[in-house]
């Protein structure tokens, strides 16, 4: 019965590891990544899981074969009576303060990027979350934003493909977050303040905005969709839009 | 030393305790440090329950939204033909996470076994302040009643998560359980917090000042060094939350901006006022809450180390590394409460000094683990309920430590984020770590507080089903997680590209269900013990430690002999003895020759 006791935990890192393999084939895993920066973070995310993963199947596996073999029935030998050992507490401190540090130091340069190096570039477009869609806002023929022909739309955000998009984020009402997981693309919006996201997509396509950030008993739905075109069909859909509004009374749709 | 055989009773008067025999004063209004431990015991218990009932409502949306939820369904939600309406089901995940977190394990770890053990295990008669003691059990009273009451408010509960961030917290437009609701969620919190901080000045005092002759700091077990450590966590962080939680209720009720921004409209309706910061909430309400993460695990540690100690046959290996371990991750967890905020809009130079200090804190869970390990090296392996526990704990408590470090490092953070990954990770951590290793404290104390021991056999079936089961139910969302599939959705199927992870996540329900029902073991053992279970000696274990050495359940005054400590609580297969432990009460050999009336060790 000791022995089941041991195999039991065994399982642990063989079954473990085995769903980390077999996720991949049902599609449960990283979705295929589309733009240049996210494979930056699935490389990380990978590095992380090969330390970790190797640190988690030697100590699981260092449990069962202790499991196994102290039993308390056997006899071969007594219970070592040992109050520890100085210098394997230095090893075991040393190494993974090194690695810990090292993982640490290894990620910087992919934060800075994602976060703080804002390209200097004018803004594609302005996204602005409120219960429970994303309002959007481009700019209309004359390339700037705020100024009276922008063109609005909600949740349909078309963006065009292989170029740096920087996008202005905002929210007006409470926290919402903007998560394009084929992008690795996440930042909270927070009312009052103004965010920056950008990224380059790489793949032409529909994609889903997800809301990320609780906002309410709607948070579910606040679904977007992203269209990644190839920049003639961007254009083309901007410039009609923008015919679209002039040719209603109402030119901005969301002011307010 | 000769044997001691003072009355129980005339010990514990002259330590200046009532012990009027009334029923009331005995068992409701106690100040016995074992009754409000075992009172702590019971209340959380019962919330474990209720928590657990909330957390197959948000299992049941997951894998079903929208569907009738069977037999309850129609009773709750009539008008919507038995489905759980949006607003319900951010409820629900609020609910269970607040009652988990601030009625489970906080009062299970620090006011069940914190209570019941800190003086037992210091050999002191009670506590430094009995009705200190007292007022903290009861004044959860307040905060059950405030979070039973906010259930009965519009929109059936807060529903602003458990880290109730603002502005959705903040405005009653915002939400339909933003009104009462949420007011009483901020008033229960509170009163918790007012429990744990009497109970923790009182910890603090009761370990530094009334340990028995002998019990050096570096004698004690370390369940009672986490306890003193969380104590100390608690006392330090616990006013910032209590002064948060005041914030938000004066921006809700009397029209302060702390947390609003200048010109807010939620819902067509117009804040009172702004100038506010919502993320200055993030930072005060993980100020607390990244220490509490902490204070839900480091007493768990504590007692596994003990469990594995005993059952293990051997002393903890590096003992002091333990305790510095404890203490660094009480230090460290002051300064990472940032990493909540990654995402957040904080400025992102602060998450690089953030991501530094998270990784850091993963050094001395490490060197706790190592230790663990080095602990069973070489060991002879009793295989008991309580080992299992305790054993599981440390076979998941890596992979709950692992995973941290995912979220820990900023760029893979900004995917992983509010995803199922971060879920796995603190499910781990919490259900799988500290519930595992609650489990097993209660099994091994079990026989000190009832005089009963549990059913070994009936044990092991609880622990193979849970651990088995809950593997099922937690492991699957890391993968989830990595797909990007994001908490806190009432219908996570609402974007095509998660609808075919809705197989996976039925599968998990069901495993939920099962690992619900299969508690209902532990409950039959637990009761059945209590009045029909073999009668347990003073040390059922043949453990070291100080508690094992009082009557079970020990009397009012706890001690029936005036204990003095000649050693740590860790010396199993000594040398110096024939037995394979070593009471830390048993003189040594030489000292023993002399005083050859030493106290029988009766068990």
């Amino acid at each position: 019965m000791n022995k089941f006791w041991a195999i039991l935990f065994l399982l642990v890192p063989v079954l473990g590891c085995a769903t980390f393999i077999v996720g991949p084939y049902f599609n449960v895993w990283l979705p295929t990544d589309i733009s240049t920066d996210g494979r930056m973070i699935d490389h990380l995310f990978y590095v992380i899981l090969w330390l970790t993963g190797a640190v988690f199947v030697g100590t699981e596996v260092v449990l069962f074969l202790f499991l196994w073999r102290y039993d308390a029935r056997r006899d071969d030998e007594p219970a070592k009576f040992t109050h520890g050992s100085h210098s394997l507490e230095v090893v075991w401190t040393i190494l993974p303060a090194a690695t810990l540090l090292f993982i640490a130091i290894y990620q910087m340069n992919a934060w800075a990027l994602e976060k703080m190096d804002r390209p200097n570039i004018p803004p594609t477009a302005e996204v602005t979350g409120r219960q429970f869609e994303w309002r959007l806002r481009y700019p209309g023929p004359d390339g700037e934003l705020y100024t009276q022909d922008d063109v609005t739309g909600v949740n349909e955000l078309h963006l065009p493909v292989g170029e740096e998009i920087l996008l202005i984020i905002k929210s007006q009402d409470v926290l919402h977050s903007f998560f394009l997981p084929v992008m690795r693309v996440k930042q909270d919006v927070v009312p009052g303040m103004k965010q920056y996201v950008w990224f380059k997509c790489t793949e032409t396509g529909k994609y889903d905005i997800v809301c990320a950030e609780l906002c309410g008993w709607g948070h579910y739905k606040m679904k977007g969709q992203l269209t990644v075109e190839p920049r003639a069909d961007f254009d083309r859909w901007l410039a009609e839009q923008h015919v679209l509004q002039t040719a209603t009374t109402d030119p901005s749709g969301d002011e307010e | 030393m000769s044997t001691v055989t003072v009355d129980t009773h005339a010990h514990a008067a002259s330590a200046g305790h009532g012990h009027a025999g009334n029923f009331i004063t005995t068992y409701v209004f106690s100040r016995d440090h074992k009754v409000i431990g075992i009172q702590f015991l019971f209340s959380s218990l019962i919330w474990f329950l209720i928590g657990g009932l909330l957390a197959l409502g948000v299992r049941w949306q997951v894998a079903w939204p929208w569907s009738p939820m069977p037999v309850i369904g129609k009773a709750l939600f009539a008008a919507q033909g038995g489905q759980i309406p949006p607003e319900y089901y951010t409820m629900l995940f609020t609910m269970h996470a607040t009652v988990m977190i601030f009625f489970v394990i906080i009062p299970i770890l620090a006011g069940a076994f914190g209570n019941f053990l800190i003086p037992l295990m210091i050999g002191a008669d009670d506590m430094a302040f009995p009705t200190l003691n007292m007022l903290s059990y009861w004044f959860m009273w307040p905060a059950f009643l405030c979070l039973g009451a906010s259930f009965f408010c519009a929109g059936h509960g807060a529903g602003a998560g458990w880290t109730s961030y603002a502005p959705l917290s903040v405005m009653q437009t915002a939400a339909p359980n933003s009104g009462m609701a949420q007011n009483f969620w901020l008033l229960a919190v509170t009163f918790v917090g007012i429990s744990s901080m009497l109970g923790s000045v009182n910890y603090m005092t009761t370990i530094i000042q009334m340990r028995a002759p002998g019990m050096t700091m570096f004698r004690l077990p370390l369940t009672i060094w986490a306890m003193f450590i969380t104590a100390v966590l608690q006392a330090f962080a616990l006013p910032v939350l209590t002064a948060a939680g005041f914030m938000q209720l004066l921006d809700r009720l009397t029209g302060t901006g702390f947390f609003l921004p200048e010109g807010l409209v939620v819902n067509n309706s117009v804040a009172a006022s702004g100038g506010g910061q919502p993320l200055l909430w993030q930072h005060l309400f993980w100020f607390y809450s990244h220490p509490a993460v902490y204070i839900m695990i480091l007493p768990a540690m504590g007692m596994v180390s003990d469990m594995i100690a005993c059952f293990a046959r051997k002393p903890i290996f590096g003992y002091k590394p333990m305790v510095y371990s404890i203490s660094g991750i009480a230090g460290l967890g002051f300064i990472v409460w940032g990493h909540h905020m990654f995402v957040s809009g904080m400025n992102p130079a602060l998450g690089m000094t953030f991501m530094v200090s998270t990784m850091m804190i993963a050094l001395p869970s490490a060197v706790k683990v190592f230790n663990w390990l080095g602990t069973l090296w070489g060991a002879k392996i009793l295989f008991t309920t309580p080992m299992l526990f305790a054993l599981s704990f440390v076979s998941m408590f890596i992979i709950g430590g692992l995973s941290g470090i995912f979220m820990a490092a900023t760029p893979v953070d900004i995917f992983i984020h509010d995803t199922y990954f971060i879920v796995a990770h603190f499910h781990y951590v919490l259900f799988a770590g500290t519930a595992m290793g609650v489990f097993g404290a209660i099994y091994y104390w079990f026989p000190k507080m009832f005089g009963r021991t549990m059913n070994d056999a009936w044990g092991k079936v609880h622990f193979f089903l849970t651990f088995v089961l809950l593997n099922c139910v937690f492991f699957p969302m890391h993968i989830l997680g990595a797909r990007g599939f994001p908490r806190r959705l009432a219908d996570p199927y609402h974007y095509q590209t998660f609808r075919h992870l809705q197989p996976l996540n039925e599968f998990m329900t069901w495993c939920a269900i099962a690992m619900v029902a299969a508690q209902i073991i532990f409950v039959i053992n637990f009761f059945g013990s209590m009045f029909f279970g073999p009668k347990a000696g003073r040390n059922p274990w043949h453990a070291n430690g100080l508690e094992w050495q009082a009557p079970s359940p020990p009397g009012h005054g706890n001690f029936d002999f005036q204990p003095v400590i000649y050693r740590g609580p860790y010396e199993y297969n000594s040398p110096e003895v024939e037995t394979d432990y070593y009471p830390q009460t048993q003189p040594p050999p030489k000292d023993a020759a002399r005083s050859t009336d030493a106290h029988e060790q009766g068990h």
